[in-house]
C-alpha cells in the first residue's frame, strides 16, 4: 500500500467501522465467550473500539517508520504483521482490567475475534477496497 | 511498430484535394469556412484522442466505464493495436512476451481498479507462488512483475469488451488547431488512397494527446560514430533492433561493451549471459558505468536508495509512492524549483534488484568474463571487423580497447519539439513547457494555455516534469486517465464513477461483459 498519514487513519477508521463491525456482528454469537449474547456483543465491540482508537495512535508510529523507506510505501506483509503487536497490546489491556466496563473476556474468544477481524480487514484493504472507491488508492488511502 | 509515433516525419507531398493550404498552416485559429475553402471534410465528435497507444487506450477505457458511448469518441492512430509501439520497444530491448516487465502487479492497463491484480490472476490460474510473492515483497522476495504477454493479452480482451475498434480511425495526426467559436480541429492524414481527400478534420470540444515518446535521442559519441563511419551494425542502441549482435556472437566468440546502468542494461546483460549459459558461448562482457554506485545513496537518512556493484536499485522507475502515496501528494503540491528538486532527488538511472541477475553477474565477475569500467566514451572508430573504443576514466585517464560490438543501453528521450504535433502545439496553440522542458500540464492533465471553449489534455512521457511524476508508466497513464475523466465528468461529458457505478462496472469486467 501507498498510504499518507491521513489516508492511513481514514482507512483504519472506515474499515474497522464498516467491515470490522459487520464481521463482529456475524461472528460474536459463535464465540466461546461463556456470557450472554448482549454481554458478548458488548465485549467484542469494545475490542473493536479499542483497536480503532489505539490504531489511530499506532498509525503515527507506522507513518514514522515508513519515512525510513526510500519508496515511502507500506509493504503488504507489514499490514498483516502489525496485527501481532496491536493484538497483544489490546489483549493485555483487556486481561489487565484496563477496560473498566468489561468484566472478563476469555482468551480464545478474543483471539478468534481479533485474528479473524484483522485478516478480513487486511484482505479488503489489499484489493476489494479499490472496487467501490476508485480514487482511494491514488489518494494515499484517503476517502475524503 | 509505428515509426510515426517514435520518429519525426518530414515527408513533403504535392498538393492533393482537401489538403492544408498556406493560410491554414500559418493561422493559430481556424474557422469552419477556412476548412470548407480548403476542401477538407469535417467530422464532428465531442472527444478525440490521438496517438492510439496505451495512453489513448486507458483513457478511452476509463471514459467508456464512465458511460461515454463509442459514438462520442474517436481514436486517431496509425497503430493496429494500442500496445503495438510498446511491444516493439520491449521486444527489441530484450523483453519479449514471455519475459517479465518492470511493472507493479496492480498496474493493469486492462483494469482501472487494479483488482484482481496480475499476481492474483496468476494465482487463480494455479500459480500460487505469485500470490505468495506479492504477500512478502519486497522484504523476502523481489517485486512481482507481470509477463509482457499477460499484459498484452489482457488488454486485448478489454479492447473488445469496451468496443474499442469501433472508435479507431486509421491515420496519422498532423496537427491540432483552435477553432474560432470554440473547440478544436484535429487534422488526420488517412492512409494513402483510403479517402477521397488528403486530410480529414475532426471538430471536437476535447482533444487528448497521447503520442508516446517524442523520439529516441542518441548520445553524441554514438551519433558521431555513425555519421563518420556509416556503421549501424557494430555500434547499436538497445532500443533499436539489434538481434544481429547476438547472432554474430553465436557464430564466433566476441567481446561486447555495454553502456548504461538501467533496466535495459540489465536485460541486455541477462540476454548475453543466458546465451552464454544456454548456447555455450564464450562472450566476454565489459560494462561501462558513467556513474558507479557502490552503496546506498541519497540526500539523507530518510532519502536513501539502495545501491551496489555499480547499480542504483529501485523496484520500479520511480519510488513506489509517486503512484498514490506520500510522494504523489508532495509533488502535486509543489511548484517550480521545489518540484524540480523533488524530481532530482528521486531521479537518476536505476534498475530493480533481481536475484537471477545478481547471480549471473557475480558468476561473471568470479570467472572473469564480466568486467566493469567507470568512465565515459571519448572516441569510437572501426578497426577491421571490430570497434576501437577509447574510454576516459576519472582516475586512470584514457583506456583503449577493441570490441566486436557496442550496445548502448542509455535511453535518452528527444526534445518534445521532435514530434511534429507537439511542436505545432507549442507554436500555434499557446502550449507551454514545464520546468524540465516538456509539455506543461495542470493537475487535471489539461495542456496549460490551450483552453478554447474546450480543453486539450495530454498524458504520457511528453508531460514528464508536471505535478505527477510517474506519467510514462501503465499506472501513471491510468492516473492521468482518472484525472482527465474527473475533469470531463465535471463538464458533463461522462457519468460520475461513485461506489455504486464503480462496483457494477467492475462486476461487468469480471464477467467480461461487453459495454
Amino acid at each position: 500500500m501507498l498510504p499518507t498519514l491521513s489516508g492511513r487513519i481514514q482507512t483504519r477508521i472506515f474499515l474497522l467501522a464498516v467491515v470490522g463491525s459487520i464481521w463482529t456482528l456475524i461472528i460474536t454469537p459463535v464465540l466461546p465467550t461463556g456470557a450472554s449474547l448482549a454481554a458478548s456483543y458488548g465485549a467484542t465491540f469494545s475490542v473493536l473500539l479499542v483497536v480503532l482508537v489505539l490504531g489511530v495512535l499506532w498509525e503515527f508510529l507506522y507513518h514514522g517508520i515508513q519515512q525510513f523507506r526510500w519508496e515511502k510505501d507500506w509493504p503488504t506483509l507489514f499490514g498483516l504483521l502489525t496485527g501481532i503487536p496491536e493484538g497483544l497490546l489490546v489483549w493485555f489491556l483487556f486481561a489487565g482490567g484496563a477496560i473498566p466496563w468489561i468484566d472478563s473476556l476469555p482468551g480464545p474468544a478474543f483471539a478468534i475475534h481479533f485474528v479473524s477481524t484483522w485478516l478480513i480487514v487486511w484482505l479488503v484493504a489489499n484489493g476489494p477496497m479499490r472496487v467501490p472507491f476508485i480514487h482511494w488508492r491514488i489518494n494515499g488511502g484517503r476517502l475524503i | 511498430m509505428s515509426e510515426s509515433t517514435i520518429a519525426p516525419q518530414h515527408a513533403q507531398t504535392p498538393p492533393q484535394p482537401g489538403d492544408l493550404n498556406d493560410q491554414l498552416i500559418a493561422s493559430d485559429f481556424w474557422t469552419d469556412q477556412m476548412l470548407a475553402e480548403a476542401g477538407i471534410p469535417v467530422v464532428d465528435v465531442p472527444f478525440v484522442t490521438f496517438g492510439g497507444g496505451i495512453g489513448s487506450f486507458v483513457t478511452v477505457d476509463y471514459l467508456r466505464i464512465c458511460g461515454v458511448p463509442t459514438s462520442a469518441m474517436r481514436v486517431l492512430t496509425p497503430l493496429k493495436t494500442p500496445w503495438e509501439s510498446y511491444e516493439y520497444l520491449t521486444t527489441v530491448s530484450q523483453i519479449p512476451r514471455g519475459e517479465r516487465l518492470r511493472s507493479d502487479s496492480s498496474s493493469c492497463p486492462d483494469n482501472i481498479w487494479g483488482f484482481p491484480s496480475y499476481a492474483i490472476r496468476e494465482a487463480l490460474q494455479g500459480d500460487l507462488k505469485q500470490a505468495w510473492n506479492v504477500l512478502v515483497e519486497p522484504i523476502f522476495a523481489n517485486y512481482y512483475t507481470p509477463r509482457a504477454g499477460h499484459a498484452f493479452e489482457s488488454m486485448e480482451k478489454e479492447m473488445y469488451r469496451i468496443r474499442y475498434p469501433e472508435m479507431v480511425v486509421n491515420g496519422q495526426v498532423r496537427m491540432v488547431r483552435r477553432r474560432v467559436g470554440g473547440g478544436y480541429f484535429t487534422i488526420l492524414t488517412p492512409p494513402e488512397g483510403a479517402t477521397p481527400t488528403r486530410r480529414i478534420a475532426y471538430r471536437s470540444q476535447w482533444v487528448h494527446v497521447a503520442v508516446g515518446y517524442p523520439g529516441l535521442k542518441f548520445l553524441p559519441d554514438l551519433q558521431r560514430y555513425r555519421n563518420e563511419h556509416n556503421d549501424y551494425s557494430k555500434v547499436v542502441n538497445a532500443y533499436e533492433r539489434h538481434e544481429h549482435v547476438y547472432e554474430r556472437l553465436h557464430q564466433r566468440p566476441g567481446t561486447v561493451l555495454i553502456r548504461g546502468g538501467g533496466i535495459v542494461a540489465s536485460r541486455v546483460l541477462q540476454r548475453l549471459i543466458d546465451d552464454r549459459d544456454q548456447r555455450g558461448l564464450q562472450t566476454q562482457i565489459v560494462h561501462l558505468f558513467r556513474t558507479y554506485v557502490d552503496r546506498p545513496h541519497g540526500t539523507g537518512i530518510l532519502k536513501r536508495r539502495k545501491g551496489a556493484d555499480g547499480w542504483a536499485y529501485q523496484g520500479f522507475n520511480y519510488p513506489k509512492s509517486v503512484w498514490g502515496g506520500q510522494l504523489k501528494q508532495q509533488v502535486r503540491k509543489s511548484e517550480g524549483e521545489e518540484r524540480a528538486r523533488l524530481y532530482k532527488e528521486m531521479g537518476g538511472t536505476n534498475t530493480p534488484v533481481r536475484r537471477d541477475w545478481k547471480e549471473q553477474l557475480q558468476r561473471g565477475r568470479r570467472e572473469g568474463w564480466y568486467r566493469v569500467m567507470i568512465g565515459s566514451i571519448e572516441e569510437m572508430k572501426p578497426v577491421g571487423d571490430l570497434v576501437e573504443v577509447t574510454v576516459n576514466t576519472p582516475d586512470q585517464g584514457p583506456h583503449t580497447g577493441t570490441f566486436d560490438a557496442v550496445i548502448d543501453c542509455t535511453g535518452l528521450e528527444a526534445d518534445i519539439r521532435e514530434h511534429r504535433v507537439l511542436a505545432d502545439l507549442l507554436d500555434h496553440s499557446n502550449a507551454q513547457r514545464n520546468p524540465v522542458g516538456r509539455l506543461d500540464v495542470q493537475r487535471n492533465f489539461e495542456v496549460t494555455g490551450a483552453q478554447n471553449g474546450g480543453k486539450i489534455y495530454a498524458s504520457g512521457s511528453a508531460t514528464l516534469g508536471g505535478p505527477f511524476p510517474g506519467v510514462d508508466t501503465f499506472f501513471g497513464l491510468q492516473i492521468a486517465a482518472q484525472e482527465i475523466a474527473d475533469d470531463l465528468i465535471a463538464q458533463g461529458f461522462a457519468q460520475k464513477l461513485g461506489p455504486g457505478r464503480s462496483t457494477s462496472q467492475w462486476w461487468k469486467w469480471v464477467r467480461n461483459k461487453q459495454i
